[in-house]
């Protein structure tokens, strides 16, 4: 067997038919955990067999939100915190397609939070992926709601007092139809919940803890990004269908993982498609690809 | 290769052989490929890249069983692994 440094046959990476090549290497830092949630991604859609025509990638702004603009899709960088309006405008517009939003924890439940619990009330059909890293990171470090009690970050330098959210519940609690929780180290299982969500009809929401190294691992003293993922390795306990309340996440104690939720309901757009057809009957036509049959 | 019991069909079954290849340039030096290879077949080596970077190597060549961890876990797409036959069949039809 050969095992050498340059390849007997000029071989390319097997997610380059996915990334756009002329932007790696990326700008995350040495040990951040984003670029593993993108293979995660980009293994998912491979092995979905999708058609990459039909699928657009939304993201905010943030080190998460750089990652619309590396993947060969329809890629979408929307302004801070509105990921997700953007997503379900182009979603009603263009139902044929699956939309992904994938974004940073400051992005989508602090300045994007309203948008975030109306989106999944309304269950529209969107895969939403959150990227909880602990920490506004692009900023800087600042303290997000996300940020685990005494936690330090540039803005809670004594250690942070304020409850965090507990994103699983949240996002089930506004009526998302399929939640769970994975990190950057639960690489094949995080997979496996992408292409469930990406199968999925309605809202979903993909919580994955990932490291931050330069600057929630670093101003923490918890090391590298390495550091961070043994530090999972060790203290994740996994919970499939788990009661939510318990899901918290505490300063570096237990993180609760696993499949939270996955329920059927009807979208937005069967909603719509069946409200409609009650008032004007068959003069309405039912829009993408319902019967109207199907809606509340 | 140690087995809780050995298996039925032990004789028609075939351990995959992979061979990995490194990107040095693009390495960033994190060691999660290191850290997480089940076969212990890599090890970040002294010399730098282009960036300042310790990339990975392979010190155990014949080992790695193809898994693709090392693949799935890396954050700059830096490396990947390959069936040892699909290379020699490419390799072939290439030739
Ligand atoms: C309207 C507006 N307010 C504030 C900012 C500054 N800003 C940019 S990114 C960011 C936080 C990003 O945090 P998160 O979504 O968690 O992404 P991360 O960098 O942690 O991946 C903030 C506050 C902005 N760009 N636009
Ligand atoms: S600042 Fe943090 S989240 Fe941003 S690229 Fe660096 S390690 Fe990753
Ligand atoms: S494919 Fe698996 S066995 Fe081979 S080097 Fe990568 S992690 Fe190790
Ligand atoms: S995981 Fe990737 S970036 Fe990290 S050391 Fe290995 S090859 Fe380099
Ligand atoms: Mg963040």
């Amino acid at each position: 067997m050969s095992t050498s440094v340059e390849p007997a046959v000029k071989k390319e990476h097997p997610m380059e038919k996915i990334l756009r090549m002329d932007r790696i290497p990326h700008i995350w830092c040495p040990t951040c955990g984003l670029g593993t949630v993108v293979t995660a991604l980009a293994t998912a859609l491979d092995e979905s067999e999708i058609d990459l025509n039909k699928v657009a990638i939304v993201s905010g702004i943030g080190c998460t939100g750089r990652v619309a603009g590396y993947m060969k899709l329809d890629s979408f960088h929307t302004t801070h915190g509105r990921a997700i309006p953007f997503a379900f405008g182009m979603h009603v517009a263009r139902p044929d397609l699956k939309t992904i939003v994938f974004s940073g924890d400051g992005d989508l439940v602090s300045i994007g939070g309203n948008h975030l619990i109306h989106t999944a009330r309304r269950n529209a059909d969107l895969m939403v992926i959150c990227v909880n890293n602990f920490i506004y990171a692009m900023t800087g470090g600042q303290v997000a709601p996300t940020t685990p009690i005494t936690a330090k970050s540039s803005t809670s330098p004594f250690g942070n007092f304020e409850h965090p959210f507990n994103l699983p519940l949240l996002a089930a609690s506004s009526g998302a139809v399929y939640v769970a929780r994975w990190t950057a180290l639960h690489i094949r299982r995080l997979t496996k919940a992408f292409k469930e969500a990406l199968n999925k009809r309605g809202f979903s929401f993909v919580e994955v803890i990932a490291p931050c190294s330069t600057l929630y691992a670093r101003r923490n003293k918890l090391g590298t990004g390495l550091d961070l993922m043994k530090f999972y390795h060790d203290n994740c306990v996994i919970k499939h269908g788990c009661d939510l309340k318990e899901v918290d996440i505490d300063y570096q104690s237990k993180i609760i993982v696993g499949k939270f939720v996955d329920i059927e309901k009807p979208t937005y757009i069967d909603c719509l498609n069946k409200g409609y057809k009650q008032v004007f009957g068959d003069k309405y036509k039912p829009y993408g690809g319902g019967d109207g049959n199907n809606g509340n | 290769m140690k087995f809780w019991r050995t298996p039925l069909d032990i004789d028609q079954l075939k351990i995959p052989k992979g061979d990995v290849h490194i990107l040095e340039e693009r390495c960033k030096g994190c060691g999660f490929c290191v850290e997480y290879c089940p076969k212990g077949v890599l090890k970040l080596s002294d010399k730098f890249n282009s960036k300042g970077y310790h990339p990975p190597v392979v010190i155990k060549p014949g080992e790695c069983v193809n898994c693709d961890l090392c693949e799935m876990i890396c954050p700059d797409f830096a490396i990947f692994c390959l069936r040892v036959e699909e290379v020699n069949k490419e390799v072939a039809s290439e030739s």
